[in-house]
């Protein structure tokens, strides 16, 4: 393996920040990493923008990777065009784009600052946490497609796919918040209106106004009776149609008993009634269920296919170009697939380099070369020049979107609710019942004017308050810590399926290697300095991917002469003449001139001065952390393996799983987990690609692992920052400290109720006690596990990392 | 005493009108976003053009 070494030299890039290396851009004294960055630079600077430097320091999204031309022809199409607009009439264009780069304040500046940039542009609105950004332009001094490249420029790229198209607009739940809202407003009104009933009433106020304060409590404890705590009621009217006790149950149970005993009591005269605990426990309720739901509103969990594709294609009819969408393009048709892009559906290669990367669809990790009529499968990404291709099945029926058409995806989702609290909530409905029965058939004995009264108390109390936020909060904790620390989850369920799973399955490509790190490894005699000079030299002059690979490999700054002859034949080779000695590499036919090994493999063959030296061959480098991280999950998990990849490194790998398995389909990942269930299993997936999209929708949790959280990850229940790989043990360790952490809080909410219920059964539950107990159980649950989660999470994440990027 | 009917009152009629500010609030789609408009009020806006007439009325269409 060639030493790879970095030179020193400490200066960051004025405009995305990283380190300059080689190819430095010096302009007005300031230095960029890349021609792309210093090019936004000076553009902002000649419109007078440079607040978006001063905002954050260094704030630019990296330009090395600039988009092709052609990229965004298809935005002319009107087919296309139309469906993407928000309002559109004669002159006047209102859109909402999706851009993932948005992350910091400068970009809400530099983006609402638009219309700076370019007079069509009238305004610019972003939306920082779904990362979108509405603008409205003028159509007749602006084109889509010109404001799209005009973004694109600035580094900020809009995802423009075909789910996309299809999301509606989805608003924010507001009706929780509404509910909240009136809760909170009503729990305080009623709270300062119960007060004097908390003091001696008889001495503070006339019973003439005691009448009136109960009167306006009751007023205000029909709205939240009604609609706050209206979910409540839905909820556990639907458990008992299934004949099952969900939590919801007894909490419905007690806000009804809470809210009929006031009433009789305000109406009849006889007592205060409990409207000020009747909203305060809808009010604490909402909070929980609120604090729960925290969503990543710019991450995706539900993505298929349909957002990795284009929107268009390029479709070669009688010699012309034009875009199509989609949907409209046919078998039979001729298309131009661009470096960079993905081929839609299987196709036959009819002319061009192909050099295709099926990382994210088969799991082959070393992008793919093809020679003419050989079938291509759609999904796979070309890499360097274009090619010509002629669609052979129509996009949704390839190798790759058949998988869609597989059970799973037309699966309704498990239910929402805990099992854990529908099981705990389950025994406690009985108790509860047993027990009102209990105090009944006692007071019957007793004193039979007080059943009514002992009865409703403990219902009242019973109601399992502390219970349901103890879930509700421990998860809610979780999710912003995990959040955090680079692991996104879906929503709360996600937690208690990590703590249920005992088999982990492993997806290699893209999972536990690196995604686009290819790394050259040389397979002969080793290089002298010399020839290293010669071959780095030559590689420098060219724009092929395989090249800049090698490049990165051979000593930095070793590119000392200046090739001649330079000639570079697309898909075979380069051959250049260097300080008087030729220098070729390339394909095996065209530097050794005959065919060698199997096909489709990558090597690049290196001959100096008519020596033939060795080749390059392609490698993915291992996560960091990877071998740790599977010592540590082997003591605890079986693990698995699945590579659509062959097994050359199989014996590599041996050490750190316990079942490997090599050249898996996406459906026969799909079925291995289908097995390992039926076996009676509970298997976490943790995948990249497509081809991992069966396996992750089958498995109890899918995790999908991104480079960029932002841009398409398949459908999952988790997304986990790649950077984050290493975590992946504290992760699962911490899913069941937090189921301990709600055992225990149910625990302690059981022993509130012990308390209540022994002054409900010996009929002394006085308003004041209730409005005591309630919101205190409430407050010390909140307590402790806001306490033990930190504690806990101080323990386990020691160190924070801080390359965060979702603060 | 009867001062308090009317302190009640007064008291109920301010804290409606919050409820009411808040439905409002809630119902114009303040909650939608709760990051941007912290930042976007640090934003230094001497150079910043008043967005057009037009735009305005457009807003207004498509709301």
């Amino acid at each position: 393996m060639t030493a790879l070494t970095i030179e020193k030299i400490h200066v960051h890039c004025e405009h995305c920040g990283d380190l300059c290396g080689q190819e430095k851009v010096v302009w007005h004294s300031h230095y960029f990493c890349c021609q792309g960055c210093q090019t936004v630079y000076e553009l902002l600077h000649e419109n007078e923008l440079n607040t978006y430097y001063q905002l954050e320091s260094k704030p630019g999204i990296n330009r090395k990777h600039l988009p092709g031309s052609q990229k965004y022809t298809y935005l002319a199409h009107p087919d296309i065009m139309a469906p993407l607009f928000d309002f559109q009439d004669t002159h006047l264009a209102k859109i909402t784009l999706f851009i993932p780069a948005i992350h910091c304040s400068s970009c809400i500046w530099l983006l609402e600052n638009l219309h700076r940039l370019h007079e069509g542009i009238l305004h610019a609105h972003v939306d920082f946490p779904k990362k979108k950004v509405s603008i409205t332009f003028q159509m007749e001094q602006l084109t889509l497609r010109a404001l799209v490249e005009l973004l694109s420029t600035l580094g900020y790229e809009p995802e423009i796919n075909l789910a996309t198209k299809a999301i509606q607009k989805t608003r924010t739940d507001t009706g929780l918040i509404l509910k909240i809202g009136i809760a909170g407003f009503c729990f305080g009104n009623t709270m300062l209106l119960s007060l004097p009933e908390y003091l001696d009433a008889q001495a503070l106020i006339s019973p003439e106004y005691k009448q009136f304060f109960g009167y306006l409590n009751l007023l205000l404890a029909v709205p939240v009776f009604f609609y706050s705590a209206s979910d409540y009621f839905m909820s556990a009217w639907k458990g008992l149609r299934q004949r099952f006790f969900n939590i919801d149950v007894p909490i419905a149970l007690g806000i009804i008993v809470l809210f009929t005993r006031s009433v009789f009591e305000i109406i009849s005269g006889t007592g205060a009634g409990y409207i000020d605990s009747l909203t305060g426990l809808v009010f604490f309720l909402l909070i929980g269920k609120w604090y729960q739901s925290k969503t990543y509103q710019a991450l995706s969990y539900d993505r298929d296919y349909q957002s990795y594709f284009p929107v268009a294609v390029t479709v070669i009819d009688r010699g012309e170009e034009k875009s199509v969408p989609l949907q409209q393009v046919q078998v039979g048709d001729q298309l131009l697939v661009r470096h960079q892009e993905i081929i839609p559906a299987d196709a036959i290669l009819l002319e061009g380099d192909a050099l295709i990367d099926y990382s994210f669809v088969t799991g082959e990790s070393v992008p793919m070369k093809k020679d003419a009529n050989d079938l291509v499968y759609a999904g796979g990404r070309q890499i360097g020049s274009s090619m010509q291709i002629e669609v052979q099945k129509p996009v949704s029926n390839s190798y790759l979107t058949q998988l869609w058409n597989q059970e799973v995806f037309r699966k309704e989702p498990d239910s929402k609710v805990s099992s854990l609290v529908n099981a705990v909530s389950k025994y406690f409905t009985w108790g509860i019942l047993a027990l009102s029965m209990v105090t009944a058939v006692f007071w019957f004995f007793t004193d039979s004017t007080l059943i009514m009264k002992t009865v409703t108390s403990v219902l009242i109390v019973a109601c399992p308050c502390a219970l349901a936020l103890a879930a509700p909060f421990t998860f809610g904790h979780t999710i912003r810590l995990f959040g955090k620390f680079g692991l996104y989850l879906k929503n709360a369920e996600a937690i208690e399926k990590m703590a249920k799973a005992d088999q982990l399955v492993f997806d290699k490509t893209g999972t536990i290697t690196h995604t686009n790190t290819h790394y050259a490894v040389f397979v002969g005699k080793r290089l002298t300095d010399y020839e290293a000079c010669l071959l780095a030299s030559v590689v420098r002059n060219s724009l092929h991917p395989l090249s800049q690979i090698i490049y990165r490999t051979l000593p930095v700054n070793s590119a000392t002469y200046h090739p001649e002859n330079f000639n570079e034949v697309p898909g075979q080779g380069i051959c250049a003449l260097v300080d008087g000695k030729e220098v070729q590499l390339g394909s095996d036919v065209f530097v050794l001139g005959e065919k060698q090994g199997e096909p489709g493999s990558t090597k690049v063959y290196v001959k100096i001065d008519g020596m033939v030296k060795g080749y390059y061959s392609l490698e993915n480098t291992y996560r960091t952390h990877f071998p740790q991280v599977m010592r540590i999950l082997r003591k605890d998990y079986k693990t698995h393996l699945l590579s659509g990849d062959n097994d050359r490194e199989k014996e590599k790998l041996t050490p750190y799983f316990s079942e490997l398995h090599f050249d898996q389909s996406p459906v026969d990942k799909l079925q291995y987990l289908q097995h390992l269930e039926e076996q009676g299993a509970y298997p976490a997936m943790i995948g990249d690609g497509l081809n991992d999209a069966g396996a992750l929708k089958q498995s109890k949790l899918g995790i999908a692992i991104a480079d960029q959280v932002y841009h398409f990850s398949p459908a999952c229940d988790a997304i986990l920052h790649a950077i984050q790989f290493s975590r992946l043990p504290t992760y699962l360790q911490f899913s069941k400290t937090s189921m301990r952490i709600v055992k225990t809080a149910f625990g302690l909410s059981f022993l509130y109720n012990l308390v209540g219920l022994s002054f409900a059964v010996s009929g002394l539950l006085t308003p004041l006690v209730a409005a005591i107990l309630m919101p205190l159980s409430s407050v010390s649950i909140v307590g402790f596990i806001t306490l033990a989660v930190n504690i806990k999470a101080r323990s386990l994440f020691k160190k924070p990392d801080k390359n965060q990027f979702f603060s | 005493m009867s001062a308090l009917y009317l302190l009640i009152g007064i008291s109920l009629f301010v804290a409606v009108s919050f409820l009411i500010a808040f439905l409002w609030a809630s119902g114009s789609g303040q909650y939608e976003d709760d990051y941007t408009p912290s930042v976007r009020i640090l934003f230094d806006e001497k150079l910043q053009e008043k967005p057009d007439q037009q735009t305005k009325e457009l807003n207004q269409i498509t709301e």
